[in-house]
């Protein structure tokens, strides 16, 4: 009887196995394999032997503009037009930054802000970060303990819960 | 590699013509590359002249054909002026000097939604950046970068002159070290956007005093 039931099952699974919702492993694997034979046979493929591609050493450019290093077309002289020439330099000093990425860091450090501007910043944002989130009645508390330099933190004073009646 | 580099080298700063020919035996195992650019075409193992020029080079490995042109060449992610000719659904037609009209999309300037459309008329100048440029397709322009920021791109110049130039004097104004450029600077103040499909755009502030004598000048030849 388990014979049977097996055969009817793998007979079954073989025409209605997209609508099986646990397959054997192995039985997947073998109607998988069925199928990839199937397909593999029905593919054409030329008969020839294998040519292997010629690696490119000449490279094609149709653009002038990487050959001759032309800036960027919108120019403004002698303060004209102060937006453009503050786009001059960011698009003229970009190009030079793709060119050469192993040039000095000097004219780099200058856009860059220093370490202590940065600290700075992040104090003052983690600082109203904190004020932002602290609850009305701690803000005073937030506040007080930030004006001590040493940040020693004063014990506070108990917090005021609900008091139940005691009736 | 070396042997094909020596080959080109000895023709630097010669004048060359079309059907010249670059022949060598490619390296079979090479650690380079050549880069070939206007006027230089790969035929096969060879390397064509196919517009007369003057051969350049540039480190490490590039050479093209200086050559002069006033027809322009529409190619891609150039930056080009182009006038708005016509408004058509959601797309303005605009003429950029080739043979066809370019296509720009009104999606395609910084800032611009459904809602929020641009503000551009017919016979505006626009400042763009060509994305589909082949001779198979209608070119299609756009005013923003692929990060969707303007940079300068978009509708400009109120007022100014638009006047077109041949293609070599456009190189000549935005080569690097534009000896043009610096000239000009030194007599005024003025804005220039120059497109490479040859147009140029110029705007300055000046009384008509100013402009007379400039006039003088020029007339006497003492610029």
């Amino acid at each position: 009887m388990s014979n049977q039931e097996k055969k009817t099952k793998k007979l079954s699974t073989k025409y209605y196995y997209f609508m099986q919702r646990g397959l054997d492993a192995e039985l997947k694997k073998q109607l998988d394999e069925e199928e990839k034979r199937i397909i593999s046979d029905e593919h054409w493929f030329l008969d020839l032997p294998e040519l292997k591609a010629k690696e490119n050493y000449i490279i094609e450019e149709r653009s002038c503009v990487p050959c001759e290093d032309l800036v960027y077309g919108r120019m403004s002289f002698r303060g004209f037009n102060p937006e453009v020439e503050k786009l001059m330099l960011l698009m003229n000093t970009h190009k030079e930054e793709e060119e050469d990425e192993e040039e000095d860091d000097v004219s780099r450090m200058e856009t860059d802000i220093t370490d202590e501007e940065m600290a700075r910043r992040y104090e003052s944002l983690v600082e109203s970060m904190r004020n932002k989130f602290a609850k009305k009645r701690n803000r005073s508390t937030v506040t007080k303990s930030e004006e001590d330099v040493n940040c020693n933190v004063v014990g506070d004073q108990p917090k005021k819960v609900f008091l139940k009646p005691q009736d | 590699m070396d042997t094909v580099h020596a080959c080109f080298e000895e023709k630097i700063g010669e004048v060359l013509l079309p059907g010249d020919v670059f022949s060598f035996r490619l390296p079979e195992s090479g650690d380079g590359s050549i880069k070939t650019g206007p006027g230089l075409r790969r035929n096969g193992e060879e390397v064509q002249v196919y517009k007369s020029g003057i051969l350049r080079h540039k480190q490490p490995n590039m050479y093209w054909i200086d050559s002069q042109q006033r027809r322009v060449r529409v190619l891609d992610s150039h930056h080009v002026i182009g006038i708005v000719t016509a408004k058509s659904g959601d797309i303005f037609k605009v003429d950029v000097g080739g043979s066809e009209q370019a296509s720009l999309s009104y999606l395609a300037f910084e800032g611009a939604t459904k809602r929020n459309r641009p503000n551009v008329q017919v016979g505006d100048l626009v400042y763009g950046q060509f994305t589909i440029a082949n001779k198979d397709m209608e070119p299609k322009l756009v005013c923003i970068d692929s990060c969707g920021r303007a940079n300068g791109m978009g509708v400009f110049g109120a007022d100014g002159l638009l006047f077109k130039l041949s293609l070599g004097l456009m190189r000549r104004l935005l080569a690097p070290q534009s000896e043009i450029a610096k000239d000009l600077e030194k007599i005024f103040p003025f804005e220039l956007v120059v497109g490479m499909n040859g147009r140029v755009w110029s705007c300055e502030n000046m009384t008509s005093q100013q402009r007379q004598t400039l006039f003088k000048r020029v007339a006497e030849g003492s610029l």
